[in-house]
């Protein structure tokens, strides 16, 4: 990557070119390069090479290349990254069902209040992630109006037989994790399948009707894959994020919640275990990757992202 | 913001920073620099013997005459306050000394503030710290490798005032490296909201008892939760075995397999369990003496087989500009009086001798709390967790850490 970054600075425009004007769009791609090089590509390197490393904290580091850290953290923690990954899932999915009729609502009728409520969309993000997360915990605790309400309806019964929670508590649950990771990461969702949206075309939908299309058919067959690309987008960027976050899990879950963030977070930081957490790191960074790849090119969407 | 044409390819470039093109850009070029790269790093580590032969570590210039201030690292919630926000014990030794102090309350976490200072400290760089509070078994961990300064008692007179029972530890013999802030004790706390009114007074009960299933917390400081189990099972903390914290562990294991624990945790225990979502923990006598202004009602217990006690300890970092001015800061702490109004609002264990009396005139009704001013009777059942080598802290806390994210 660095090398990358200086060839391309280093370069001019060949003579052989007919236009000198050519460098331009490198010359623009540098100080992005740049940035990558340095906070990008430098640190992988680091936790690529720590993570071959051998030794530990008080008698120093030594490179051995010791690939077999990768298998002993993997046959460790494989329950925390399915775990992992199975949240984020949730979240993703609880997200898109969540944002996609706001978005359409938002984007085709609300007319006025629109920029209203695209600003509500936003406006948590006022305040930090972890009080928004802290928050939850007092919307969740028990004798709050939540726990009233489920516990009146009889919803946590169903919570409970589907495994969500247990013993009847909402707080420090499977439930509220999921919950936790939905409402942080909703935003995410909301936006790009809004701007999807937006430039939907009503005529498209009138026509639709013309031709007899039911209310359905219509969504099914002209607004569901016009908005596509909102929806490849939403869904990367709330699944990602989900997957590698330590927060949710940390304040609202339990013992049995743990998330792959949370071990990473503990290698790293309290048991000192630099070489285990760099390949846990990276273990969960070909995990999204690839089924990140995967999910694309099922989505038929590869030409645009 | 609303009808920006742009957002929808501005959504997409997000994604395209944050997935896939980016990443896989980079991991080939990371497979084109290849090995050489990697091989160019590595760390080196610093352990001064493990034996107890650290003889302290580098220091800088110290610049104390000429620039009259202190840079102070601390725990949260650790210091005298005001009414109107001022900090009255800082702002007497300033009035006195001319010395400004700059508090910051960046100590959260032992390991975490360890991860922040390390780079720097082996390095042999100033961390932009003159002192700080470090808990025992850390101080152990910096003497150990060198990364902290030898006191100059000179400029502590009142050094000689620290409590005998402190005076000579194992860490740090004849206290060269190291002056108590605070002790305390771990210890159970309950809320009878939560328990149905029952109290919760050993650990037997708080692991087993099935009124508080689920709503149980212990914490992530090893020490703490280690040893009042290790106590639990009629083990010498100062001197227990591999097999003994393997022991411990199990108990811990089972008690998180039934689904007994809610979690662990650092301090943040306190809200939950004033509001009752913790229904009983394992708890600083601090933290708890404070919340029973607000709930009297809440419980709390020295289980009857021994508990734990710690202090935080003032320690001078290596390259610290300022060394003689943290030290008459350290050597203002420990005049009683300072010390007395420090204990009122912290409500930790002064570890000043004459700090008692001078509570006694301060606030007579703090001075009879046993977790203040705790009895010889209860002093004598509190243990301090022994210290550990190397290897046994490198393979003791990947345990207990295995289990607490398990």
């Amino acid at each position: 990557m660095a090398n990358m970054a200086v060839a391309v600075g280093g370069t001019p425009a060949p003579a052989a070119r007919p236009t000198r004007r050519n460098w331009v769009p490198y010359a623009l791609l540098l100080p992005g390069l740049l940035w990558l090089a340095v906070f990008y590509a430098a640190p992988m390197f680091t936790l690529g090479s720590q993570s071959l490393q051998e030794g530990n904290v008080y008698d120093g580091y030594v490179l051995t290349g010791n690939v077999g850290i990768y298998p002993e953290a993997l046959s460790e923690y494989w329950p925390h990254l399915l775990r992992s990954l199975g949240y984020a899932a949730s979240a993703t999915i609880a997200g898109l069902v969540l944002a996609y009729p706001l978005a359409y609502y938002m984007a085709q009728k609300a007319g006025r209040w629109k920029n209203i409520m695209l600003i509500l969309v936003i406006a948590p993000f006022f305040t930090s992630f972890l009080i928004r997360t802290l928050a939850w915990r007092i919307i969740l605790s028990d004798g709050g109006v939540v726990s009233d309400i489920v516990h009146t309806t009889g919803l946590i019964n169903l919570l409970d037989i589907m495994g969500l929670t247990q013993g009847g508590t909402l707080l420090n649950s499977k439930f509220a994790v999921m919950a936790g990771l939905t409402y942080n990461f909703l935003p995410f969702m909301i936006l790009p399948l809004y701007a999807a949206l937006e430039r939907l075309d009503p005529r498209l939908m009138e026509a639709a009707r013309d031709l007899y299309a039911s209310g359905w058919e219509t969504f099914r067959h002209v607004i569901f894959p016009l908005s596509l690309p909102g929806v490849v987008a939403g869904t990367l960027l709330t699944f990602i994020p989900a997957t590698g976050d330590y927060i949710n899990s940390r304040l609202l879950g339990n013992t049995q919640t743990v998330m792959i963030g949370q071990v990473i977070d503990s290698l790293f930081l309290r048991v000192l275990d630099f070489p285990k957490a760099a390949a846990l790191s990276f273990i969960l960074l070909v995990m999204i990757v690839t089924l990140v790849g995967i999910y694309v090119r099922r989505a038929g969407t590869e030409e645009l992202v | 913001m609303s009808s920006n044409p742009d957002l929808n390819s501005l959504a997409f470039r997000a994604a395209l920073g944050r997935g896939l093109v980016s990443r896989r850009t980079a991991m080939l070029g990371m497979a084109g620099l290849g090995v050489a790269a990697l091989s160019a790093c590595g760390s080196a580590g610093r352990n001064q013997g493990s034996n107890g032969t650290a003889t302290g570590g580098a220091s800088a210039e110290d610049l104390s005459d000429s620039e009259k201030v202190v840079n102070w690292s601390n725990w949260p919630e650790y210091i005298d306050v005001d009414d109107d926000g001022n900090r009255p014990s800082i702002d007497a030794f300033a009035a006195a000394t001319g010395i400004a102090v700059n508090y910051t309350e960046d100590y959260n976490d032992n390991d975490e503030f360890y991860a922040k200072v390390r780079p720097l400290l082996e390095a042999g760089q100033d961390t932009g710290r003159d002192v700080w509070c470090s808990t025992d078994w850390m101080v152990a961990r910096l003497i150990r490798q060198g990364f902290v300064q030898e006191l100059d008692y000179d400029n502590i007179p009142n050094g000689s005032n620290v409590v005998d029972s402190l005076s000579d530890v194992e860490f740090d013999p004849g206290r060269k490296f190291s002056l108590p802030w605070q002790s305390g004790f771990a210890g159970i706390a309950w809320n009878p909201a939560s328990t149905g009114g029952k109290r919760i007074e050993s650990i037997d009960q708080l692991l087993n008892d099935p009124a508080i299933k689920g709503r149980v917390t212990l914490l992530t400081e090893m020490r703490d939760t280690v040893g009042l189990i290790l106590l639990e099972l009629g083990k010498d903390i100062t001197s227990f075995t591999a097999e003994d914290f393997d022991e411990a562990l199990a108990v811990i294991q089972d008690a998180k397999d039934r689904g007994q624990l809610q979690g662990f945790t650092g301090n943040e225990y306190t809200q939950p369990l004033a509001s009752g979502d913790i229904a009983a923990c394992i708890a600083w006598t601090g933290d708890v003496v404070q919340l029973q202004f607000d709930n009297p009602d809440l419980g709390y217990a020295l289980p009857p087989k021994g508990f734990t006690i710690w202090s935080d300890n003032f320690v001078i970092p290596n390259m610290a500009k300022h060394k003689k001015n943290a030290e008459l800061l350290i050597n203002h702490y420990y005049d009683p009086e300072v010390m007395a109004e420090v204990a009122a609002w912290v409500n930790y264990i002064p570890p000043v001798q004459g700090t008692t009396e001078a509570l006694v005139a301060l606030d007579p009704e703090l001075a009879e709390n046993e977790l203040i001013v705790p009895t010889d009777e209860v002093l004598s059942r509190a243990q301090v967790f022994r210290g550990l080598t190397d290897a046994e802290e490198s393979d003791f806390t990947a345990r207990f850490q295995s289990i607490v994210v398990g």
